[in-house]
This record gives C-alpha cells, sequence and structure tokens, in this order.
C-alpha cells in the first residue's frame, strides 16, 4: 500500500504525546500513513497554517473551533474538531510572593481543593490579580474565568488575563508582569525548577474531565477525505492507548523530550505523565493520579456537549447571544469519530452529548459495542450543565 | 527597548502617513525590513525589540498596522489585540488581515503576519505586505540555505564515523569502506547519511 503523507502541526508540549507517539512508533504507518510533524512556534501561527491549507491537522486547544464558529478571532475559516486528544493536563502557579503570603495566611497548597485554594489566593493577593494564561481561546482562559467567577470574584474588575507564550512565562513572572498564571506541562514545573513559581492546583481539581486539546482540521475537509480522516483518528487512538499504559511512559517519555518534539529534560517531561510534582523550590512533593489522561473512559470522543459548554462560557464573556453555543456543538465531530472507530473501540459512547458534570464517581453508561465507563467529570462547585438538544 | 530608525526616514522617496510596528528582536533584520518599507515608501515604522509588555507597548504608540514574524512565539500575545476582550483594552481592535487570501497565503508562506486597525483600505496594506513578504523570503531563503549546510557539515560527520568504523572492523582502506557503506545504502534504497547514521548508533550499543 502506497503511505499517504499529512502534514500535522503541534505546538512543544506533553499532550501531543498521541500524535508523536503515532509517528514515532508505527501506528501512522499501520494505517497507511505517514505523518510529517511540524513544531509551531505559537497557536496563532498553528491556526493560520491550518486555515490556509499549509497543514492538513494540527494540535490545537479545544476552544478554538468552537471560538472560530461564534466568529470570534477575526473571520478564521471555520475549523473542527474530529477528536479530543487529551484530558486535562494544565497547571496554576503563583508567584513566590504570593505563595509566601498565601502560606502565612495558613493555607496548605494541597494541590486538590479549588474552594481552599481559591479562598487563599483572593486572600493573599493586591486589588487586581494579573495572570498569564497561553491563548485568549484556551481551557486555560475559560477554567479560570470560571474558578475565580464561582469564587465570587469579579472577573473583569480584579482579574486581568494576559496572554503569555508558554515558554516565556516563568520570565514575566520573574519579571513582576503577571502573578499568577496557567498553563499546560511542562512550562509549570519547568518555572518551579526555575524557582520563579509555586504550584497552586491542577486544572483537574476545578473540572475533573475538561476537554483540553484536539486534533482540529478544516471545516470540510473530514468529509471530502474521509477515508484518510478516518485512519488519522484511529491511528491516533491506538497511540493514545499505548501512551497511556504505564509500561510505555519512560519511552513516551523519552521520544517527547526528543529535539524535535519538546526538547527539554525527560524528568521535566515525565512529572506530566507520572502527575507526580514538585510544587516548590523546597521539594514539596503532590501526587495527582490521571494527571494528563489520553484514553481512559473515552477520552477521545469529541462530546457535542463539551463544545457547547465551551461556547456557553466565550459566549458569555465576549458578550454574544447565547443561542450561537448551540450552532458550535457542531464543531465537534462526534458522527466521524465514531464512523471511524465503530469496529476498533469497545467503549463507544451511543450518545453524542452528555451532562456535563454530573458524574461525581465513575459511572457505567450505554456504549456501542461493550462497557463505557463514564470517570468523574464534577466540576469543583457541584454545578453541572445541561446540553440543548441538538 | 523601542528606537526609531531616523535614517531610513530621511531617505525614504515618499512619506506615506501610515504608522507601522515592526516587532522584531534582531536588529540587523528589523533595519533590513524598516530600510525594504522605507524604499516602498512607507517611514513611520517603530521597532519593538523586547517581548516584555508588548501589548502595553503596542497600545502606547496607536499603529495602523502591526509586523511580526511567523517564527516569532509572542504572536500569540498580539491575538489578544484581534479580541479586545477587556474593557479597558484600546478600543480600536486590530485583527489579522485575511482580506486577501493569495496575499495572506503568500504571508504565511514568506513567514510574516500583519495585524491591522479595522477599516485600514485594502490596498494600503497590501502595498505594505507586499514590501514585507519580499524582505521575510529572503530571510527565510537564508534560514533554510544555513540549515542546510549545517546539516550537510553534520552528515559528513556521521559519514566518516561510519566509514571509520568498517575500516576498524574490517580492515580495509577508505574508499572500500565509503563503496560499502554506497552500497549499502543502494540496496536498502535508503540515503547514505542514513544508514551512516544507523551504523554508528548501532555501533555505540555494542561498545
Amino acid at each position: 500500500m502506497k503511505l499517504a503523507r499529512l502534514n500535522i502541526g503541534f505546538i512543544p508540549l506533553v499532550d501531543a504525546a498521541p500524535l508523536i507517539a503515532s509517528a514515532e512508533m508505527g501506528f501512522a504507518e499501520e494505517e497507511g500513513l505517514v505523518l510529517n510533524l511540524e513544531r509551531s512556534p505559537s497557536w496563532s501561527t498553528l491556526r493560520d497554517k491550518l486555515c490556509f491549507g499549509h497543514l492538513d491537522a494540527a494540535h490545537m486547544l479545544a476552544p478554538v473551533p468552537v471560538a472560530g464558529a461564534l466568529g470570534l478571532g477575526g473571520d478564521m475559516a471555520g475549523l473542527e474538531a474530529l477528536s479530543v486528544l487529551s484530558i486535562n493536563g494544565n497547571v496554576i502557579g503563583v508567584s513566590r510572593a504570593l505563595a509566601t503570603r498565601m502560606r502565612a495566611a495558613g493555607h496548605d497548597f494541597a494541590f486538590n481543593d479549588a474552594q481552599s485554594a481559591g479562598q487563599a489566593l483572593i486572600g493573599a493577593m493586591d486589588s487586581t490579580l494579573r495572570i498569564g494564561v497561553p491563548f485568549p481561546f484556551s481551557m486555560h482562559a475559560e477554567l479560570v474565568h470560571y474558578w475565580l467567577t464561582a469564587m465570587g470574584l469579579e472577573a473583569s474588575q480584579r482579574v486581568s488575563v494576559h496572554t503569555v507564550p508558554p515558554p516565556l512565562m516563568a520570565d514575566a513572572l520573574r519579571a513582576g508582569e503577571i502573578d499568577a498564571f496557567c498553563v499546560g506541562e511542562p512550562w509549570g514545573s519547568s518555572s518551579v525548577e526555575e524557582g520563579v513559581a509555586d504550584l497552586l492546583l491542577p486544572c483537574a481539581a476545578i473540572w475533573a474531565f475538561a476537554p483540553e486539546k484536539v486534533l482540529a482540521t478544516r471545516a470540510g475537509w473530514a468529509d471530502d477525505n474521509a477515508d484518510l480522516a478516518q485512519r488519522l483518528i484511529r491511528a491516533l487512538w491506538r497511540a493514545a492507548r499505548w501512551v497511556s499504559e504505564p509500561g510505555s511512559r519512560a519511552l513516551a517519555t523519552e521520544l517527547l523530550s526528543r529535539k524535535p518534539y519538546l526538547n527539554l529534560a525527560p524528568e521535566i517531561v515525565e512529572c506530566a505523565l507520572l502527575g507526580r510534582f514538585s510544587i516548590s523550590a523546597r521539594g514539596d512533593l503532590r501526587h495527582v493520579p490521571g494527571f494528563v489522561d489520553f484514553f481512559t473512559g473515552a477520552a477521545g470522543f469529541p462530546w457535542r456537549s463539551q463544545a457547547e459548554w465551551i461556547g456557553r462560557h466565550l459566549a458569555h464573556r465576549f458578550g454574544l447571544d447565547a443561542s450561537l453555543a448551540i450552532k458550535a456543538q457542531s464543531t465537534f465531530r462526534s458522527d466521524i469519530y465514531r464512523a471511524a472507530l465503530g469496529h476498533v473501540a469497545h467503549d463507544l459512547p451511543s450518545a453524542s452529548a452528555k451532562v456535563e458534570g454530573a458524574v461525581t464517581e465513575p459511572l457505567a453508561v450505554g456504549s456501542v459495542g461493550g462497557r463505557l465507563i463514564l470517570p468523574r467529570d464534577a466540576f469543583f462547585d457541584g454545578r453541572v450543565f445541561e446540553p440543548s438538544p441538538a | 527597548m523601542l528606537y526609531l530608525p531616523a535614517d531610513a526616514i530621511r531617505n525614504s522617496p515618499v512619506t506615506q502617513d501610515l504608522s507601522i510596528i515592526l516587532v522584531e528582536p534582531d536588529r540587523d533584520k528589523a533595519n533590513q525590513i524598516v530600510e525594504s518599507l522605507a524604499d516602498a515608501g512607507f517611514a513611520r515604522i517603530q521597532v519593538i525589540s523586547e517581548a516584555s509588555s508588548l501589548k502595553r507597548q503596542i497600545g502606547a504608540l496607536d499603529p495602523d498596522m502591526v509586523l511580526i514574524d511567523m517564527a516569532n512565539p509572542s504572536r500569540d500575545t498580539l491575538e489578544e489585540m484581534a479580541v479586545a476582550s477587556q474593557p479597558m483594552d484600546r478600543p480600536v481592535a486590530m485583527f489579522v488581515d485575511r482580506s486577501d487570501d493569495a496575499l495572506t497565503s503568500a504571508a504565511i508562506e514568506a513567514g510574516v503576519s500583519a495585524y491591522v486597525v479595522d477599516g485600514l483600505r485594502p490596498d494600503r496594506v497590501k502595498s505594505v505586505l507586499d514590501a514585507a513578504i519580499a524582505r521575510f523570503n529572503m530571510f527565510q531563503r537564508m534560514r533554510i540555505e544555513l540549515a542546510e549546510t549545517k546539516r550537510a557539515l553534520e552528515e559528513r560527520k556521521v559519514i566518516d564515523r561510519a566509514k571509520g568504523l568498517i575500516m576498524k572492523a574490517k580492515g580495509i582502506e577508505e574508499d572500500e569502506a565509503y563503496a560499502l557503506l554506497r552500497k549499502a545504502a543502494m540496496n536498502q534504497g535508503k540515503r547514505l547519511a542514513d544508514v551512516a547514521e544507523a551504523l554508528v548508533e548501532s555501533a555505540g550499543l555494542l561498545s
């Protein structure tokens, strides 16, 4: 079989693992694909290259296709998500000065309680809190807003959110341009390593099952290239399964650390995959099982309700009509994902939308070929999100 | 840091009244781009060379257009101006110019990105971009040439090491070792450098 070549862009982050493993471990070849992975310096450049056809697909922040459907971020060509590449994987960190004040006020940095961490942060902050996030349309921005608004902090008045490229997050903190950040690994751990930040919270403590990165393509590409799209989804599904096996961790870490990918020390890359964090310069250790997830509980399934949750929050933040969020549901192509994996995965959900945040204990639900157990997906404040009927 | 390239302004033939910011940390590169823009008649150009508080710096200068290298990670910071979400942001939103698909595609190819204020005439955007694209294309070619030279040099080193290994293992002369390596590459349908690298890597395991 002649191999088909696909140009795929990625950002050097731990959650690019399924793409990297797919290219390096033969999962793409099994599907007759050669993945030409291209590292991108920024999300905007990745998005533009994808929109203008210089790339076939890309590792993308889950809110970017949704923002496009809402008409945000200029008149970018429509994008859609063929699968979810990763669940969770971000951390919130604070400056050493804030951390010292929070400790003095009695906060324990338990690294698992968004309520107490939020209270301690609000108690220790100056009149405004400046938080760095990687991109205006990101789960980082959405989760920080969700968290602080639920804690009663008036987002627009007392919080200012700044876009800072992850590799520059430590510099921005050191220069006093921001007081805190929300960033994907390994950039949180490397800020601790550089001695400029203490880690406060994994974002999973805000929403236990947040779609983080998606596999994005131009709207219509997957319909026009159905066979290629399905092969790519399958290759990534197998790669995600491989990355999630404990036995693969050492090799996955080594692959990710390599020069064309993250080009960072394996010890730093490993933190996220093991869920073991050194949260301060004093070396306090915290363990977060399943800190970033690629596979458990149909992690790759692009739920339309996830797109609508993101759409609702974006619409609210940017003062747009909430009904637009319903339209944005269709940017998450659960139909294509199901067609690709119908004969392969045993835990494909039979529904395409679910109530988000309702699962407080692992729950068995209806699936196509066998048994699907949905992992906990609760929000820290106990709210649930009911999607609109499609 | 911010500086005004005064020479460029003095030398420009016609001064077009459009204020442009160039975000570029490399001073030589910045000067070359400024020169090309000045040649095209655009002289109100200011260069920002530092990524810190980029948004504030741009806000204070209130430009009509911002140019940035697509390889610059700070580009994402500019995206914030394209959405102007916060009430305290400056009211005039900049957006990534996509009025002309062919032009935007050429800009992406060249590696330059332009943010413009709403309402700027497309022909004016085009004349700035045309000048910038030409210059960025040149940088791109230089970058590729440099990478190619570096790669060729590294490959030669690996091939030399592989030759050395074969000479030692088989007790043969250099040209014989080279001929063996080339034959292996041809038989396997691979590049000489790749076969040499595989050999050097495997030899590392045995030593």
